[in-house]
């Protein structure tokens, strides 16, 4: 039995230490937000937040995560939907089929954490998520229109 | 363009009455099995269906059923305008809702095809879902007008609201719904004037974004059944080869594990209470097989095989005019190329995946599918059972591009397995790995390109022979026409929607079917993506040896064709042809017809001295006739454009021992943000037809920026993908 931190609740999970935490989150807490695409640590679609930091949950074994360590998936990112990031996206219409959408959004968020106002060249460097139906260029777009939506926000 | 007439036959009044009379109601939002569903419906305060297209709810919900399926392009939301449109109903209240093709084969396929490619889904539709639309409004007038006894032609409506225009009476669609339903249709209907559309042409929001940013939509790997288990499969790598022999004695014992078994003659599947558990049994299974007879099959025997087509003697005839062989005798320079396109993956980002549930007198699949009626079949076939006892519930897919559509071998054997676990549904989903290797495949093709130019430059006749693998061959030979693949030809063909853009003298192009045993499919642009490389690329090749600008030798041999020259004409003058560039930069130009649509981009790019490509911008144009939708027509044209310079850049299958080599995005990669061009489009509907929109542009982003990577290096790439060549300077 393992004790982990998930959007903010403290929760219970039995099953092989050796489990990655995407099929922890999908298959023992029915988080379905969080997706396979290559389970190899490439793609990004199943970018999650531990401590604030994206992490591809694909590669991290449950033996290597403790209670302390605070995760957030898509479905904790906020409580209403209205993160900056997912009003931007709404604003932009940015997913097309949408399944790499959460990933891409949790990629994103952990970028605004450490730079609040990213450059291009900044949302080059850490949205390295794959979208094979190519929203990349209303995903730079949305990123900087959250940046907008977030000052607005605070003013 | 004038207001339609039409009329309604009496097959579909029938239809109509018939079903109407029945109270037949769906009520069905979420891929519920129909156990669940019909309970849900006796609950809920009773939506009516005024006809198949249209359901009302009391509260002036109004839900549009769409036969397509959703699979990122926006057709679900462009279908719903079309309907919207006619039915004059307020936008804010639509919601959508797939029928089944179990329903459609109930009621004499009254949506028409579920098939959505070729861009077909709103250009296959338009006419008979916005005469559907109109068909319901009509129903709801008469009955708004009956209900108040005054004649039909006083009352007039706006956004779901009938007013009776002498009194200034009103309702609204919800609640003249059921008394609607009871109306006998119209026998004619009249559709818009297109210059009196409100929501078609206008970029309204999609329909469907809101639960695709917090994790609540649900893919078809997303699914969850009660007692539902989960199974991870492995085919034979070898394609053709079948399973040998298989020890499941260690995996049976590992956890979660309630089944090994095979799955028809080629693959062997692990069933446990999660999919982690099935996968990892399965890994740990021993397994053989038995190769079959492409063992020794390789990139190079395939292209030795291709090789020989470019020159044989024989070859179908796509497109003719005058003499080509004999122009080009007597031209006064000759050029000549070989290009070659590789295999390529849909890689959509969901892996393949369905869920089944069997026993032996019904049959129900969930599955992301871009053809619920082939879906259905796929069904019935598998499970031994009529397609009356089967039904497919379809799920948004997490990307099509060809892959969901004509082939159903993730349903077919999900079928396979719940056969041998009666009443347990079962969801089979592939790893990334045996979506790699168990595709079907952009087909393989090479191409020799020879033309002829005169004194002054022009070009007098040219011979394209393609040589290679037919889709249709190994999809649906009845689709061939004596034996010949006319698809091969898109973007060459005479007229129609896939007509080439230019009228050459004398012309030549020829296909040299040579079909080898590795699966071809539909792929996003299908056969224009390698033709539009092939002519695009050739035509700057020429213009090049005539000492000409691309430009001006194009526009020369388009005259004939106004519209392919006016987008050609949009992205040159936006882009700034003929200016100078910003140093270092460089230009080239690419022009198709390709699914109706005409299209042009001109990509710019830098190449510095260690050979690393840049694409800065493209510019491209569009005209796909009717625009239905501006906004989502420019996610498109940027999404088909990550599509086909993923392609160019990193996609490429390759062959060795019967397999393909590639397993994941590590030997598969694709393009990433880092690598997007700037995208301007052009959007410029000239009315009159509807041309597709979700692949025409795919054709023209890789020969725009392969004619401009030539302007900027004096390198004619022939050879794809991007990542195997050279680009320093010549
Ligand atoms: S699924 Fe984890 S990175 Fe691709
Ligand atoms: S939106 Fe479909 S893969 Fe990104």
């Amino acid at each position: 039995m393992a004790k982990l931190n998930i959007n903010g609740k403290s929760v219970d999970v039995d099953v092989d230490a050796s489990t990655p935490l995407l099929w922890v989150l999908r298959e023992q807490l029915g988080l379905t937000g969080t997706k396979y695409s290559c389970g190899i640590g490439i793609c990004g679609s199943c970018t999650v937040h531990i401590d604030g930091k994206a992490v591809r949950s694909c590669i991290i074994p449950l033996s290597s995560l403790s209670a302390k360590q605070q995760i957030t998936t898509i479905e904790g990112l906020s409580t209403d939907g209205r993160h900056p990031l997912q009003q931007a996206w709404q604003e932009l219409d940015v997913p097309q089929c949408g399944y790499c959408q959460p990933g891409m959004i949790m990629s994103a968020a952990a970028l605004l954490k450490d730079k609040p106002n990213p450059s291009d060249a900044d949302i080059d460097a850490s949205v390295t998520n794959i979208c094979r139906c190519g929203t990349y260029n209303r995903v730079r777009r949305g990123i900087h229109l959250a940046v907008d939506i977030s000052k607005r926000g605070r003013s | 363009m004038k207001k339609e007439r039409v009329n309604i036959s009496r097959r579909e009044f029938l239809i109509n009455t018939t079903t109407v009379g029945a109270g037949f109601t769906l009520g069905l939002y979420l891929p519920l099995s129909s156990s669940v569903a019909r309970a849900a419906e006796q609950t809920t305060s009773a939506p009516t269906e005024v006809n198949a297209w249209v359901v009302i709810e009391p509260d002036d919900t109004v839900i549009i059923r769409i036969a397509r399926s959703e699979m990122g392009q926006g057709t679900l939301t462009g279908l719903a305008q079309l309907v919207a449109e006619e039915l004059e109903c307020d936008w804010s209240r639509v919601k959508t809702e797939y029928p089944t093709p179990g329903q459609s084969l109930a009621r004499d396929r009254i949506w028409g095809s579920f098939a959505t490619g070729g861009s077909q889904g709103i250009r296959g539709s338009h006419q008979y879902v916005r005469k559907g639309a109109a068909v319901a409004r009509e129903m709801l007038i008469e009955a708004a007008a009956e209900s108040w006894g005054v004649p039909k032609g006083e009352c007039s409506v706006s956004a779901s609201v009938i007013t009776h225009k002498p009194t200034g009476r009103t309702t609204t669609y919800g609640k003249v719904a059921a008394a609607a339903a009871e109306m006998i249709p119209p026998f004619e209907v009249e559709l818009k004037d297109p210059k009196d559309w409100k929501i078609i042409g206008k970029p309204v929001k999609r329909l469907d974004t809101v639960d695709k940013l917090n994790g609540k939509q649900v893919f078809g790997t997303d699914l969850q059944l009660p007692g539902m288990l989960n199974a991870a499969i492995k085919a034979c790598p070898v394609f053709g080869g079948k399973l040998a022999t298989f020890d499941a004695a260690k995996a049976r014992k590992m956890p979660g594990v309630r089944a090994v078994v095979s799955v028809e003659d080629n693959a062997v599947a692990v069933v446990a209470d999660t999919w982690w558990q099935a996968k990892t049994a399965l890994d740990a299974l021993p397994v053989t097989w038995n190769k079959g007879p492409n063992a020794k099959l390789s990139s190079a025997s395939i292209a030795k095989m291709l090789d020989e087509g470019l020159t044989a003697k024989k070859a179908f005839v796509g497109n003719k005019a005058g003499e080509a062989k004999k122009a080009l005798k007597g031209a006064v320079k000759m050029v000549e190329a070989t290009y070659a396109y590789p295999y390529q993956n849909h890689a959509t980002m969901e892996p393949m995946n369905a869920t089944a549930l069997w026993s032996k007198d019904r049959c129900e699949v969930w599955c992301p599918t871009q053809n619920g009626e082939a879906a259905l079949d796929a069904t019935a076939k598998a499970a031994g059972l009529p397609a009356s006892k089967c039904e497919v519930y379809k799920i948004h897919l997490g990307g099509g591009f060809g892959r969901r559509g004509a082939f159903h071998d993730f349903v077919t054997q999900a079928v396979a397995i719940a056969k041998q676990m009666p009443g347990t549904p079962i969801k089979l989903l592939w790893t990334r790995e045996e979506d790699m290797q168990h595709g079907h495949y952009h087909p393989i093709t090479k191409a020799r390109m020879v033309g002829g130019l005169d004194d002054k430059g022009d070009l007098v006749g040219l011979h394209m022979r393609i040589s290679g693998q037919s889709i249709l061959a190994a999809v649906n030979p009845k689709w061939m026409q004596n034996g010949v693949d006319m698809f091969t030809f898109q973007g060459l063909l005479p007229d129609g929607d896939h007509a080439i853009s230019y009228t050459v003298p004398n012309l030549l192009v020829e296909h040299a079917m040579r079909n080898p045993p590795v699966p071809p499919g539909f792929w996003r642009g299908v056969n224009i993506n390698q033709n539009a490389v092939y002519m695009e690329s050739f035509m700057d090749e020429l213009a090049h040896a005539a000492g000409k600008d691309p430009l001006e030798f194009r526009r020369k041999l388009m005259t004939k064709h106004p519209k392919s020259l006016a987008v050609l004409n949009a992205v040159a003058e936006k882009a700034g042809w003929g200016k100078p560039a910003a140093k270092g930069v460089h230009r080239g130009l690419a022009v198709c017809k390709a699914f109706a649509s005409h299209v042009a981009a001109c990509a710019e790019v830098s190449v510095d001295d260690s050979g690393t490509l840049k694409i800065h911008r493209i510019v491209a144009a569009t005209d796909p006739g009717h625009a239905v939708n501006p906004q989502q027509i420019e996610a498109q044209v940027e999404g088909s454009f990550v599509f086909g310079l993923s392609a160019l850049l990193y996609g490429e299958c390759t062959i060795k021992g019967g397999s393909v080599e590639q397993q994941n995005f590590h030997n598969y990669p694709s393009m990433l943000i880092s690598e997007m061009p700037k995208v301007d489009v052009i959007v410029m509907p000239s009315g009159g037809f509807w041309g597709g929109i979700g692949e025409p542009t795919i054709a023209v982003a890789a020969p725009a920026v392969l004619n401009a990577i030539f302007a900027a290096t004096g390198k004619r790439i022939r050879e794809f993908p991007l990542k195997n060549a050279d680009l320093r300077s010549a």
